[in-house]
């Protein structure tokens, strides 16, 4: 079954992206053409540049966040309660639905 | 320049091509250029020409998840090619600009390319050693895994950050390292020593042989050679047309080259920087690449901001994440936070009582916290700095 994730970008649209599971949600965000998700490191959590805020209603089936995603998502201004690392989120077919909006770019 | 100007003409007799934006080199810089020249709403043609048959890609893996087998080659596409063709972002791939004319320029394979504005984000080439496997292109690293099935002892030649990571990688898969460095301590171009000496010891716990201060090995003695020296800046043909530069071509604060309408992004452009020393300096890693990238794309897009973007850099060995903030160049100060016995801590530079650059090992949170310090420019007293205890973002607030 496909795995189907909701990108809101920022200038406000939403689009809808088939994931491939076992990859990264930026890696999908990424090669999904959300031009937006630089991930200058490639994902090995060494910035901040894949920033999202993750839909509420997903937030608890998230991976817990290490410190080093805390202390980076530190480095934004723009933190909010749901902020992630997009890196940091293995897709699984268990997200399927999950809807994300790319963070404003600091 | 955000008018579409409908000059992208396909002469395929003649093989000529306009692009009111041309981008020489598919690396971060690049790839940023045209990226962020899009985002910026900028409508023109835009052509992005590289000299390696591949749609674009990152280089950080080659040297370590790519190397190590973790990644896949389609892995580490910046996009995908949908996403350039969707963009009108024309790429031009294996193609190597051997001169520059002043709205011009022609390719080795004798195809002329013509421009409204030429960004040359070429970067550099890796120096090679004679019979030695360098780690700079897919193709390098590609050559280099082939011929690693059959190989037991290697020699690394060079202890900066490529070799550095490709020595962690093959003693990881069991091969026998040696590394040879031919200074007296490992990343000598940029490091305190104390973190040399870290490095140093981790390396040797994980059985590389490591030779310091080292001449000559014979070559014999290995089933291969990887060569990690540094890289040459491809700047000659855009020096040949007249270009300011020496070591990398000089630009201002804009990104502009001293030549109308050539700009340079990257790891060849020699610039004043903010957080650097009093002098033009290259920086060869991918956030300069992609930060001065996006800086040469606003001013081309019509809203110059001067390049003032904070360095970081990163480099993974083992079960090490270091991590680099600022730039230590001309430091006159080395402190040491946190205790490298237990492999977490920061090294703090300074210049004239200002922090000016940390590098940090496995400690995410120093090299976050200290990006404040170095950009406000604060002087702080050593034993303040130095308490590993007291958050660096307390000391801000006191």
């Amino acid at each position: 079954m496909p795995i189907t994730v909701s990108v809101t970008t920022r200038d406000g649209r939403t689009k809808d992206l088939t994931a491939i599971a076992g990859r990264s949600l930026m890696e999908n965000l990424r090669s999904g053409g959300i031009e937006e998700i630089l991930a200058l490191c490639g994902g090995c959590c060494s910035c901040a540049t894949c920033h999202v805020y993750v839909d509420d209603q997903w937030l608890t089936a998230m991976p817990p966040m290490s410190e080093d995603e805390d202390d980076l998502l530190d480095t934004s201004g723009a933190r909010e309660a749901n902020s992630r690392l997009s890196c940091q989120i293995p897709v699984t077919p268990e997200l399927h639905g999950l809807a994300v909006t790319v963070a404003p770019e600091d | 320049m955000r008018r579409r100007r409908h000059r992208q003409r396909d002469d395929r007799r003649g093989a000529e091509l306009t692009f009111d934006v041309l981008i020489v080199g598919a690396g971060h810089a690049g790839a940023s250029v045209a990226i962020h020249l899009r985002q910026a709403g900028f409508t023109g043609s835009i052509a992005i020409l590289g000299d390696e048959p591949e749609l674009p890609y990152e280089r950080p893996p080659l040297s370590k998840d790519y190397l190590a087998g973790k990644k896949g080659r389609e892995d580490f596409r910046f996009r995908s090619a949908e996403f350039w063709a969707e963009r009108d972002i024309r790429l031009i791939a294996g193609e190597r600009v051997t001169t520059v004319h002043p709205s011009s320029v022609h390719c080795a394979a004798g195809r002329e390319l013509h421009f409204g504005q030429l960004v040359w984000a070429a970067g550099g080439r890796a120096r090679r050693l004679p019979g030695a496997y360098a780690i700079r292109t897919l193709a390098d690293v590609d050559a280099l895994k082939a011929s690693l099935p059959g190989a037991t002892r290697i020699l690394v030649v060079g202890g900066g950050w490529i070799g550095l990571e490709a020595a962690a990688v093959l003693a990881t898969a069991g091969k026998q390292v040696v590394l040879a460095e031919s200074q007296n301590h490992l990343l000598a171009r940029c490091s305190a020593a104390l973190l040399s000496d870290f490095l140093l010891a981790q390396h040797r716990g994980h059985g590389v042989d490591v030779r310091l201060a080292c001449g000559q090995l014979d070559p014999v003695r290995f089933d291969l050679t990887v060569a990690g020296i540094g890289i040459e800046p491809n700047v000659e043909p855009l020096l040949a047309a007249g270009a300011d530069g020496n070591d990398g071509v000089l630009v201002d604060e804009f990104g502009r080259t001293s030549l109308p309408n050539v700009w340079a992004a990257g790891d060849c452009a020699l610039h004043r920087n903010r957080f650097g020393p009093d002098r033009p300096v290259r920086i060869e890693s991918v956030q300069n690449a992609a930060d001065m990238g996006a800086c040469v794309a606003r001013a081309i897009a019509g809203d110059p901001q001067p390049y003032a973007a904070l360095p970081w850099f990163w480099s993974n060995q083992y079960d090490l994440k270091l991590q680099t903030v600022g730039l230590s160049h001309d430091h006159d100060e080395v402190l040491v936070r946190g205790d490298p016995a237990i492999g977490k801590f920061a090294v703090i530079y300074r210049r004239a009582g200002r922090v000016i650059a940390l590098d940090c090992v496995n400690n995410t949170r120093d090299y976050v916290q200290g990006r404040a310090l170095i950009e406000r420019g604060v002087r702080l007293d050593g034993a303040l700095l130095t308490d590993a205890d007291r958050p660096l973002k307390s000391l801000l607030e006191t």
